[in-house]
């Protein structure tokens, strides 16, 4: 078969686009995922799911099912809870006086949404274990229930949690208030949107699933589970849910299909299966089918928002004030609090000078699936917001889109810059990417073309999105100081082997991402040593050190800069052996290629392998000096980093059908440094698609009484293959200043800027229609009514 | 209750005795051991249990093991023959692959597409895969993928 690359050692790799070495198992189906394990005994875990929004248990009856063959037992919360765990769903964001509502492991007395848990079966095989399913009567009375974020706000809405009136879970601002009011009260123009964020299901294609192994005897629980982050899992497992010492919990994540957020979350149905393995003393599986995926996974989104920006009478931006609804959904997902909160009001200035902003965010219960951290989270809402309502203030104003932007951009030599909403931008250049995106796209020509479309009867229309995102949340304490229960360092082990070859064990999670690639170039730039001998392992808490695993486009910035962090202090304990082998001083000794030599003399050398050797046999080291050669960093980042870029969209628009045709779609991105274009390419297609996904195509869809309407792939538009173009990507490089590799994170970029994008080129092709806004997904019915209203 | 079954897998004879509604995508997976074939939906939208049966790209969740009897089965295991399939090169060559999860389904489609149109243009492309779903690349490298492919077998 055709071997790896020829990457010429170490020289190089970093920046270069090698083909990923995960591929090989990927492209053979050897890889395997959680569902495609097999234990000796193992047994099946299938879960009851409450057919109603809002309902009360009056009674369940297990009898029959528990009478079928090959069923080892139903269980309910009842069951749970004499089993003395703490049974318990937490949430690992607090914000000030926020309501925090019970949620248990299953359902005790009331559900409050369809596909809240009621009970579990545990069977021999797959099959039987549905079947038993069938055979629970549970006899519910049913309540009202209420979908829509901002009317569950109105007086008389059903209550999803009696503890919190008016639905309201938390109540939360940013900015100051005052000083935004007095500028909307000099502005010369104000722009004015209500925008609905739709909400969206995240449809990795694999479905979760977990594997649970409890052995009685040591007390120890191997799980394998679909994660983004095995150690977050680990510690909720042992403090929440299952009560088992942390240190007794090995969390495995095998090969991981997808996740966009949706594996980052703690959830009832892994923690169920571990339970259930501690009952019936086998390994138990569950894996979720795609229904129940749309059922539980964490949806993202679902904002109702009334934005408003201000002008003065050249166009400057003058203040943003935003109000916002935010759907929690039924339960507060493990992050889902900062979501619409410190990942979106904190993004309110986007790229922009903005002297004054006021964002006020209610977040809401409502009797749907918990909302979460989804591809961007926050991020692309806030974008949506800024980027729309700078649109509209183009149009107010009379001035192009593309010189309203440029006049309001934060000026190069302005970093850093402090925000108005709590974030100092380290780094930028937007005229930048803006400048780069309307040359490649010919902007000038296009508004020619539009126009002499528009003679013919032919709706064209461009869309920009100069975006900017925060990601790689940190530094720790901060985070800390803003609600979370969690840490935002990254831990890296590089260990380099007696004979030079170098093992990575990495605190981030990888789920798709190349991490076992992109990460192993930085360890050959930063080490010297060829890209083959070095191998990177994650996603395993019972091998690695404590990390917090991948999301919020934090793996290069955080989980990369510690692993260079951990690779410069491997070069630094190799300088001293090698001085001391060389007979030379340390300041002496220059490194390059792998090879210790004294300046000007590169003749006589000590390889990093030849160091290795020595450091194992310890039979000659300097004094003070420990043997063998790995080191250990717990990289706690400076800041956020805060890549930025242009989109920009074209759409023609049918008038007979209102069909949407997005043309061309141009991505410019800065995201610093590039580990590998490839991949970096790889992730902004990715992420352009979920962004047009969710702009054309995608939303989730409940009735009035919070039923999901949109549940199977048959009613949710996951795009097709035919429902996009080929994507265009060009980049500028401005390094982060604050991380050793200058690296920014790429991950949710393209999912952050084209909704954006897409929707402003729908609102200008439709501007002769006298269209101002368009909610998304721009459905050809909405396109047509609005066409014809 | 079983029903005998016997068919080819991957060039091997395989006979058993399976319940008649056993769909041929658990048969590969649980009986066999072949996991390269994914299920992602319960709707057959997904198309990541995609495989060859006589030749032909079915989706295995939509087949009942019983219906495949005296049919030939080609999974994505049974691809790579001393060195990997041109689809499965092209798919890694062009990065048409994130987290693997529909690559299987979505490999054997391509091979399809391209046995019935060995030259299709970006458009045929992209509508020859509609029945199977990818949420990690865009699609885009996929497209590559498939185009380098008809390339190599082309030529």
């Amino acid at each position: 078969m055709a071997g790896a690359n020829n990457t010429n050692g170490a020289q190089g790799v970093f920046g270069s686009s090698i083909r990923r070495r995960e591929d090989p198992e990927l492209i053979t189906g050897q890889a395997k995922y959680t569902d495609d394990l097999q234990l000796s005994g193992m047994v099946y875990c299938t879960i009851l799911r409450s057919p109603y929004a809002h309902a009360r248990i009056r009674s369940i009856d297990a009898s029959q099912a528990e009478a079928l063959d090959g069923v080892l037992g139903v269980f309910t919360a009842k069951d749970i809870e004499e089993s003395g765990i703490p049974g318990a769903i937490p949430v690992g964001w607090l914000l000030p006086d926020m309501k925090i509502p019970e949620h248990y492991m299953l359902v005790k007395d009331t559900t409050r949404y369809v596909g809240d848990g009621v009970a579990i079966v545990v069977a021999e095989d797959q099959y039987t274990a549905h079947d038993a399913l069938e055979l629970i009567w549970v006899d519910y009375d049913p309540l009202d229930g209420v979908a829509d974020p901002h009317k569950a706000t109105v007086e008389g809405a059903p209550l999803v949690h009696e503890e919190a009136p008016g639905n309201i879970a938390f109540d939360w601002e940013i900015g100051d208030q005052e000083k935004t009011d007095a500028a909307f009260a000099n502005a010369a123009h104000i722009a004015s949107l209500d925008i609905v964020n739709n909400r969206l299901i995240p449809n990795a294609m694999e479905p979760r699933a977990a594997l649970a192994d409890y052995n009685s005897i040591t007390g120890e629980l191997i799980l394998y589970m679909t994660t983004q982050n095995p150690h977050i899992h680990r510690l909720l497992m042992s403090l929440a849910s299952l009560g088992l010492p942390e240190h007794k919990i090995r969390v495995i994540a095998p090969e991981v299909g997808g996740g966009f957020g949706s594996k980052i979350h703690h959830y009832a149905d892994e923690a169920l299966s571990a339970w259930a393995s501690m009952q019936v003393g086998r390994p138990v599986k569950w894996t979720a089918t795609r229904t129940e995926t749309y059922l539980t996974d964490a949806h993202g989104r679902d904002h109702v928002t009334h934005g408003e920006l201000a002008l003065d009478a050249e166009g400057r931006f003058i203040g943003l004030r935003v109000d916002t609804y935010a759907a929690m959904g039924a339960y507060l997902s493990t992050f889902a609090p900062a979501v619409p909160t410190y990942l979106y009001g904190t993004l309110m200035s986007g790229e922009y000078d903005l002297p004054a902003i006021y964002c006020h965010v209610y977040g809401v219960f409502t009797h749907t699936v918990p909302v979460d951290a989804y591809r961007g989270a926050g991020r692309p809402e806030a974008t949506f917001v800024v980027e729309r309502l700078v649109d509209e203030a183009a149009r107010v104003s009379g001035i192009d889109p593309a010189e309203i932007r440029r006049r309001n951009f934060i000026a190069p030599d302005n970093f850093p810059y402090a925000t108005q909403v709590a974030l100092e931008y380290d780094s930028g250049n937007y005229a930048g990417t803006l400048d780069k995106a309307l040359a490649t796209i010919g902007y000038d020509d296009f508004r020619k073309e539009q126009a002499a479309a528009r003679e013919r009867g032919q709706h064209l229309g461009i869309g920009l999105s100069a975006y900017i995102e925060a990601c790689g949340l940190a530094p720790s304490a901060v985070v800390g100081s803003l609600g979370a229960q969690a840490g935002q360092w990254e831990s890296a082990v590089v260990r380099v082997h007696a004979t030079g070859k170098v093992t990575v064990y990495s605190g981030c999670s990888g789920h798709g991402q190349g991490h076992e690639t992109t990460f192993a170039q930085i360890v050959a730039s930063a080490l010297g040593v060829p890209y083959e001998d070095i191998d990177v392992i994650e996603g395993d808490s019972g091998v690695m050190p404590h990390g917090w695993g991948t999301y919020g486009s934090r793996s290069a910035a955080t989980g990369g800069s510690a692993i260079a962090s951990a690779a410069q202090k491997v070069v630094d304990k190799a300088r001293t052996i090698a001085a001391h082998l060389l007979e030379a001083s340390e300041e002496d000794l220059a490194f390059e290629d792998g090879q210790f030599f004294v300046k000007g003399s590169p003749d006589q050398t000590q390889s990093l392998p030849d160091v290795a050797l020595q450091a194992y046999l310890a039979h000659n080291l300097p004094k003070g000096i420990e043997p063998a050669l790995e080191a250990t960093s717990f990289y706690d980042p400076a800041n956020f980093v805060f890549p930025f870029g242009t989109h920009i969209a074209i759409v023609e628009i049918c008038s007979r059908t209102g069909h949407v045709t997005l043309q061309r779609y141009l991505a410019v991105d800065d995201v610093g440094n590039v580990i590998n274009p490839m991949i970096v390419d790889g992730q902004v297609h990715g992420g352009i698609a979920q962004g047009v996904g969710q702009s054309l195509y995608e939303t989730a869809v409940y009735d009035e009484s919070a039923n999901l309407l949109s549940g199977t792939m048959l009613d949710y538009a996951v795009p097709k293959a035919h429902f996009l173009p080929s994507f265009e990507t060009d980049r500028t490089v401005t390094p982060c200043p604050h991380n050793p590799l200058g690296v920014k994170g790429v991950g949710e970029a393209g999912t952050i800027a084209s909704p954006a994008a897409v929707v402003n080129a729908v609102v200008d092709a439709l501007s002769p229609f006298g269209v101002t806004h368009i909610d998304m997904p721009v459905t050809p019915e909405k396109v047509w009514n609005a066409m014809h209203s | 209750m079983g029903i005998s079954i016997e068919l080819e897998i991957n060039g091997a004879s395989v006979s058993k005795e399976v319940e008649p509604r056993l769909l041929l995508a658990y048969f590969l997976r649980e009986e066999l051991g072949l996991t390269g074939t994914k299920i992602g939906c319960d709707t057959s939208q997904c198309g990541s249990c995609t495989i060859l049966l006589d030749g032909q790209a079915v989706k295995s969740c939509t087949v009942l093991a019983v219906q495949a009897d005296g049919g030939s089965v080609t999974t994505i295991e049974g691809l790579a023959n001393g060195e990997y399939h041109p689809m499965q090169q092209a798919f890694w060559d062009n990065h048409g692959l994130q987290c693997g999860y529909c690559t299987p389904g979505m490999i054997i489609s391509c091979i399809d597409l391209l046995n019935t149109n060995p030259q299709p243009s970006e458009e045929e492309i992209r509508h020859g895969l509609e029945g199977n779903l990818c949420r990690c690349t865009g699609y885009h490298n996929i497209v590559r993928a498939v185009q380098a492919a008809a390339e190599t077998m082309n030529g």
